[in-house]
């Protein structure tokens, strides 16, 4: 079991109660594979190495951390950003999709799915893809495909497949249930390169390992900017969780106060109910018989019904706090740090912004206090959506 | 056990006597909630000849299954089919043969483990499949269902190794179910061969009942996949028919001429 300290979960993959492995038997034998080849290469400095070199010299790593004065004046709190919008491909997706490739070359496999919502881990695995000339099919809801054309494109000017899903609710809920349905067909020579701290184990512990290296680097570049000492506050957006994982892995030891931002209309923390969904227990959005509800956002990276277990489990343990932000007081965010900063944030990151300018307005975050936010990915890809939302 | 259980067929026992007499073993699957149907597709399925009927109790993310039980269980659920519904259905069903409830593990663990192995009972339903609970997270809920009364039929895979698949077959009851490929359900246009290969490796390591299913819709394919097992499962060609319109004879019709082929005739 892995303590609050965000450590290794063992064979078991729990995190308190939440994790564990629900997968049909023909998956067994390829999670168990994965989960090997992941402990191997992780205590293997020669792999770290290669990791390490291509988050440097291909996703653009270290991300700097910004210090934002106009914004901090209108709020009243002095606000931190981690750019991972800064790295290739413009969202912190690249650092894990650069990990499960090195992967899937190690295990000796030649094509990877994968599932994506707002397009950005379809886009990041996608170009891992190309990288590693691996053979790519990413699927999509068709809701999605829609409301995120470009991307679609995007990923075909990859190399990569995109194969619209029509089942469900066409979102990312559905993508997952395809992503799976065609990893038990071909999981002799294909890797699911799961996009978030979800699933069944290992991917929420490697995943989250995998995007670590977001908190690492911003509590070494937060204690040089602050004279050796922790943000007060770490806020980040929760879809699954990846980005939110990989930050609080960083300050989880330091008496940092740790927010998670889901989407009002998504919120498996505060409206979900504990099941069993996509290989992991964790809180889900369900009803009285235990059908799976559909999420509802503005944010088609935070459209889940679910959340990752380590954060069901940081929820429980106090030690993590997750609230909520509506699609509209996400739009005001996004605005406000367009025009205070010159940064346009994609839609998910923007309900990090949402909580804290709330929690600045309303006192729950002190005046003066030092906030960091992991601004998750840059709003290019969001931007006809936005057009067409605030004309 | 705990309790008298007065209702349903236990499932080994009917397995084995069957398997006893020389039969090839017909295991054949209907959605619940389906329709006004189903419950006289489940009775048209025994009468031509189904040795066993599994009922698929939908769920909304169904990840083992491919387009046709969606497509079924899309429609069921957009019916209003529910758990409680599906099983005071089957309450009133009196059939001489076992019935097995196929769900996925969320609808298990939000109604509670004991109350659902006690509502399966109640509703003469004495067998329970849970894809997506592979044997190293189902310890608990296999205590819970035995405790009830209810057999829970645990899936082998071409994949699984044979160490994990000797402990499958010690702690399946009621049978053991073959996965013949590596998949999803649904038709396909011949038989996989990993599926004599794995039927040959279940047989080997136990005395169970061994049935195979996916993949598996024509009369020649269900012979051929029994051939090296107790018998088969044909699912989704059932519910492909029950979809198109055909009614409870359609199906029926299906089921005898499956249930003549491995009959040999």
């Amino acid at each position: 079991m892995a303590p609050a300290g965000m450590g290794d979960p063992g064979p078991s993959g729990r995190f308190g109660r939440f994790g564990g492995r629900f997968v049909p038997e023909s998956l067994v034998p390829a999670c168990i594979e994965l989960e090997a080849a992941f402990r191997v290469a992780w205590s293997d400095w020669r792999f770290r190495q290669r990791y390490a070199e291509l988050l440097r010299t291909y996703a653009g790593r270290p991300t700097p951390v910004t210090e934002c004065h106009r914004l901090s004046e209108a709020l009243g709190v002095r606000v931190l950003l981690k750019r991972e919008d800064l790295t290739h491909t413009g969202s912190h997706k690249i650092n894990n999709v650069l990990g499960q490739g090195l992967l899937t070359l190690e295990m000796g496999k030649t094509r990877v799915v994968a599932e994506t919502g707002a397009g950005q881990h379809g886009v990041a695995t996608a170009t891992a893809a190309a990288l590693f000339g691996l053979e790519c099919v990413v699927y999509m809801g068709e809701v999605d495909t829609e409301r995120q054309a470009l991307n679609v494109f995007r990923m075909q000017l990859l190399g990569a497949e995109v194969r619209p899903v029509a089942s469900g609710s066409r979102t990312l809920k559905d993508a997952v249930n395809e992503a799976l349905r065609d990893w038990v067909a071909t999981v002799e020579n294909t890797h699911y390169c799961l996009g978030s701290v979800m699933g069944p184990h290992p991917y929420p512990w490697m995943v989250r390992e995998f995007q670590r290296v977001v908190g690492d680097e911003a509590r070494s570049q937060c204690r040089e900017l602050l004279g050796g000492d922790d943000p007060a506050v770490v806020v980040a957006c929760v879809g699954g969780g990846s980005n939110a994982a990989g930050t609080f892995a960083g300050f989880v030891d330091t008496p940092a106060r740790l927010v998670g931002v889901e989407a009002a209309g998504g919120s498996a923390i505060g409206r979900g109910i504990p099941g069993v969904l996509h290989g992991m227990h964790s809180y889900l959005l369900q009803d009285e018989w235990g059908q799976i509800l559909e999420a509802q956002s503005i944010s088609a990276g935070l459209d889940y019904p679910g959340i990752g277990p380590e954060h069901a489990h940081l929820s429980d343990l106090g030690r993590a706090t997750y609230y909520t932000a509506t699609d509209g007081e996400v739009l005001d965010a996004l605005q406000l740090l367009s025009r205070t900063e010159g940064i346009i944030p994609a839609l998910e990151p923007a309900h990090a912004l949402a909580w804290l300018v709330n929690a600045a307005r309303s006192g729950d975050v002190a005046a003066g206090t030092t906030v960091l936010l992991t601004l998750s990915g840059r709003g290019d890809k969001d931007a006809e959506q936005v057009m067409r939302l605030l004309g | 056990m705990s309790g008298i259980i007065e209702r349903g067929v236990a499932v080994e026992p009917a397995l084995r006597a069957g398997r006893d007499a020389g039969r090839k073993l017909l295991v054949t699957y209907v959605t619940g909630g389906l329709g006004s149907g189903w419950v006289d597709a489940l009775r048209a399925m025994v009468e031509g000849g189904a040795d066993l009927v599994e009922v698929g109790i939908p769920f909304s993310d169904p990840v083992m299954d491919g387009p046709t039980i969606q497509e079924a269980s899309v429609r069921a659920l957009a019916g209003g089919a529910n758990p409680v519904g599906i099983l005071d259905a089957l309450r009133r069903v009196e059939v001489p043969v076992p019935l097995v409830a196929m769900t996925y593990y969320n609808l298990v663990f939000r109604a509670g483990h004991s109350r659902f192995a006690r509502m399966l009972v109640d509703s003469g339903v004495r067998g329970a499949i849970v894809p997506d609970l592979p044997l190293d997270e189902s310890g608990e809920w296999e205590t819970d269902a035995a405790e009830a009364g209810v057999e829970t039929v645990l899936l082998a895979a071409p994949v699984t190794p044979d160490d994990r698949l000797a402990e499958l077959c010690r702690r399946s009851h009621g049978f053991i179910y073959g996965v013949n490929l590596m998949g999803v359900t649904g038709e396909r246009a011949s038989l996989a061969q990993s599926a004599a290969v794995l039927a040959k490796r279940l047989k080997a390591a136990t005395d169970k009942p061994v049935i195979m299913g996916f993949g598996v819709s024509t009369p020649d394919q269900a012979v051929a996949a029994a051939a090296e097992a107790d018998g088969v499962v044909v699912a989704s060609a059932l519910m492909r028919l029950l979809l198109d319109g055909g009614g409870p004879n359609a199906v029926g019709d299906a089921v005898a001429s499956l249930r003549a082929a491995l009959d040999g005739g």
